[in-house]
């Protein structure tokens, strides 16, 4: 690896150490204070060296490996800094595989490190060896496997610096026992370039200039918002934009908190369960201004009748997202809040008031056909929105929200109010059910002042519930909510419109939660009645440490609005009936 | 429309990016023709050529995928008509059918093939040139039975006086230098 660059001062006297040190020390010298992990034969040298550590390095034990590295993603979402975690190799990295496919989709910055058996064994089917550069080949940004304790200060530097410029993403990195047991001379110094690689471009001016004249002469100008916004720190210049040009603004899955739901601009989500507005209005609009978002096609729906009337702006970081689903009219290729930044001065000061309204007017007609219903209910039975808005008043929106996947993450998104960027933590692209709860964990490290809340269904939470262990054994105050319907409510949902109601094998048995909980020494309630959620919600907030609250719900609810799939954002439907 | 199209890619000469590459046509099930590689005229950069048959809009996916990844320093896409490409071809033919008549000699003299190595067993002949001149090689002598035939991947050189890469690194460098200069100014 001689083709990147340092920074040139080099910070101490080379020092002689093992490998397995040279990994602890090089992860505290790029900032790191939490990683999450699962000791195995192959990494059991690192985890030797970390021993001596543990007061600086605090590392948490997952009950499996898929359990850190949804950790490492949840605490990398919320505090913006690179997730670690560390596993043995063989199962302990296989383990590793739907996380880091995870964070791949969802551009989550993520060291992972893996142990592998001493280079001499290397491809002898060896005990617990698998070929993890293989296997991550396709689910990472960049991956290297080290066979000597010479290359380890360079990898990790040079990973640290791959996994968080340009367009976020996961990492893995796969050291031989040899490599961790051997003797370096170890010096470490931050990658700060490397020959193959752009992070962001610089702005092209005349691109700028067209932009932002398509913008001064729209009619109906719409900004979509991703998480691109976050991932740059851009939140202060996206409002900044918009306030400016008095553009209505929609999110994306992920783009949900990079400005107050509540902002004047902000008309909600896009997406097969986003809000009525802002889907209808796409195909309405005069100018699209995507920012930091990939045109994922739950955000599309149907490609053939997208935004066909529009003019398209599309900035965004990585150039292989440009015109890869949607065809741009003006690509900007850089960073999401250096490109507002110059955007915004081109720009006329405006207001669209006639345009703002029939966001409004369509928002109207979302509260009457759905929401009402969702919040206030007719029926005895509890809906999963007034749970999630429940949650929202208690914590005055100040909480990090954290979901699972399916009928509570399409709740949550919809009904939780976010009033700080990074307060959402949602698996979006790859939609990985059992992704929540260990993701609350990381939420919790990397927010340890915030009321973290993780929505999950009965499904989902199945999945990864021996996580509750680690709960219990940092004591780590996690607030679980299980939205337990008796059914994998989203598959259920779509058996329901789509499958003539053939309910195949999505009816879920669950164990009596609060039991389980409470066999891991967490507190707990179960919630059946519309008298005592508030009660119950109540205790579970103010509850210093852990706590779980299962609320049992409406059986049969579905989630709307929904684009079906395959059809028009213009096709959005408000109820069942609406579906021929 | 599918065409034939050639990419040229350069990268870094690293272990696992051969698979990298590959990897990006099997996940978007994209045959590949041909594929060569080979170090560059630059010291350490490796030069990848790959022949896919596909349509324009893939290929442009194709290629901005393989830039992604971190050791590519860049890839190109080149039409047939934009390039000056080869491949080589090597035929064994029984030694006995050549002696038996003047034929095989003939096709040789044709294709401005060459003879590599007689043995009283078989006789191994040379050609380069394009895919279906090859073929037609093929076709010609294995009237007399062909014992084995094997082609290379395409190697090619585009019609530019120098080499993209080395106006392309040249940029790239300056273009790393701003942004350093910008992040120290910070």
């Amino acid at each position: 690896m001689t083709s990147f660059t340092n920074d040139s001062k080099i910070e101490q006297e080379p020092i002689e150490i093992t490998g397995s040190e040279a990994v602890i020390r090089s992860l505290i010298a790029e900032g790191v204070d939490t990683i999450f992990g699962y000791p195995g034969g192959a990494i059991m040298p690192v985890y030797d060296a970390l021993y001596d550590f543990r007061h600086i390095l605090t590392h948490v034990l997952t009950r499996h490996e898929q359990g850190a590295v949804h950790a490492a993603q949840g605490y990398a979402r919320v505090s913006g800094k690179v997730g670690v975690c560390i596993a043995t190799s063989g199962p302990g990295a296989t383990n590793l595989i739907t996380g880091i496919a995870d964070a791949l989709i969802d551009s989550t910055p993520l060291v992972c490190i893996t142990g592998q058996v001493v280079s001499g064994l290397l491809g002898t089917d060896a005990f617990q060896e698998s070929d993890v550069i293989g296997i991550t080949m396709p689910v990472t940004k960049w991956n290297y496997q080290i066979t000597s304790a010479e290359e380890i200060p360079e990898a990790i530097s040079r990973a640290f610096y791959i996994a968080l410029s340009g367009r976020p993403g996961p990492v893995v990195l796969d050291i031989t026992k040899d490599a961790q047991f051997a003797k370096l001379s170890y010096s470490y110094s931050k990658c700060i370039k490397i020959r193959s690689y752009v992070p962001e471009y610089p702005a092209d001016k005349s691109l700028l200039k067209k932009a932002s004249e398509l913008i001064n002469e729209a009619k109906k100008p719409f900004v979509l918002y991703g998480q691109g916004v976050m991932l740059s720190g851009g939140e202060k210049e996206l409002a900044s934009f918009i306030e400016k040009t008095g553009i209505p603004a929609a999110g994306t899955l992920l783009g949900l908190s990079a400005i107050p739901t509540d902002h004047p601009l902000n008309m909600g989500m896009l997406g097969m369960h986003g809000n009525y507005g802002p889907n209808i209005k796409t195909n309405e609009c005069d100018l699209l201004i995507a920012i930091g978002m990939r045109f994922d096609d739950r955000v599309t729906g149907s490609i053939k009748t997208y935004a066909k009337q529009a003019k398209i702006i599309h900035i965004e970081i990585d150039p292989a997202e440009v015109d890869k689903n949607v065809k741009t009219d003006v690509a900007l290729i850089g960073d999401a809040r250096k490109t507002l930044r110059l955007l915004s001065r081109l720009v006329e000061e405006k207001q669209h008031p006639e345009w703002v309204a029939e966001f409004r007017a369509a928002e109207k007609i979302e509260i009457e056909k759905v929401i009402n219903d969702d919040l206030k209910p007719s029926k005895p039975g509890l809906t999963m929105a007034e749970v999630i808005r429940m949650v929202a008043d208690m914590t005055e929106n100040q909480a990090v929200v954290v979901t699972d996947v399916g009928q509570n993450q399409m709740a949550a998104a919809r009904y939780s109010k976010f009033m700080t960027p990074r307060s959402w933590v949602t698996s979006g692209g790859l939609g990985t059910m059992g992704f929540g709860l260990p993701a609350a964990i990381g939420a919790k490290f990397g927010a340890p002042d915030r009321q973290v809340v993780v929505f999950t269904g009965d499904g989902g939470m199945q999945m990864t519930i021996q996580e509750l262990g680690t709960i219990s054994q940092e004591n780590l105050a996690v607030k679980i909510v299980i939205l337990n319907n008796h059914f994998l409510g989203m598959v259920r949902q779509w058996q329901e419109l789509f499958f003539e109601k053939r309910y195949s094998f999505t009816e879920i048995k669950s164990p009596d939660f609060v039991k389980v909980a409470e066999a891991y020494g967490i507190p707990g309630n179960s919630v059946h009645n519309r008298s005592e959620l508030e009660n119950a919600m109540k205790v579970m907030i103010d509850h210093d440490g852990p706590y779980l609250l299962e609320v049992n719900i409406e059986k049969e609810d579905n989630i709307f609005p929904m684009v079906p799939a395959g059809l028009s954002v213009s096709q959005i439907i408000l109820s069942a009936t609406d579906l021929k | 429309m599918k065409q034939e199209y050639i990419i040229s890619a350069y990268s870094e000469n690293h272990i696992g990016l051969l698979n990298r590459i590959t990897i990006i046509f099997t996940r978007r099930k994209v045959n590949i023709e041909s594929l060569t590689v080979s170090e560059s005229a630059l010291q350490g950069v490796s030069k990848f050529t790959i022949v896919v048959n596909e349509e324009k809009e893939k290929v442009v996916n194709i290629v901005k995928q393989i830039e992604k990844q971190i050791e590519v320093l860049k890839a190109f896409y080149y039409t047939n008509d934009e390039m000056i490409f080869q491949e080589i071809a090597l035929y064994k033919v029984p030694t006995t059918a050549l002696m038996e008549s003047d034929q095989i000699e003939k096709l040789i003299r044709q294709h401005n093939a060459r003879i590599l190595e007689i043995t009283r067993e078989y006789t191994v002949i040379e050609k380069t040139g394009h895919k279906e001149e090859t073929q037609e090689l093929f076709e010609g002598l294995n009237t007399f039975g062909v014992l084995q035939f094997i082609r290379s991947g395409r190697v090619a050189i585009t019609r530019s006086p120098i080499e993209k890469l080395s106006v392309f690194l040249r940029e790239r460098d300056a273009l790393l230098e701003t942004l350093e200069e910008k992040r120290k100014s910070k």
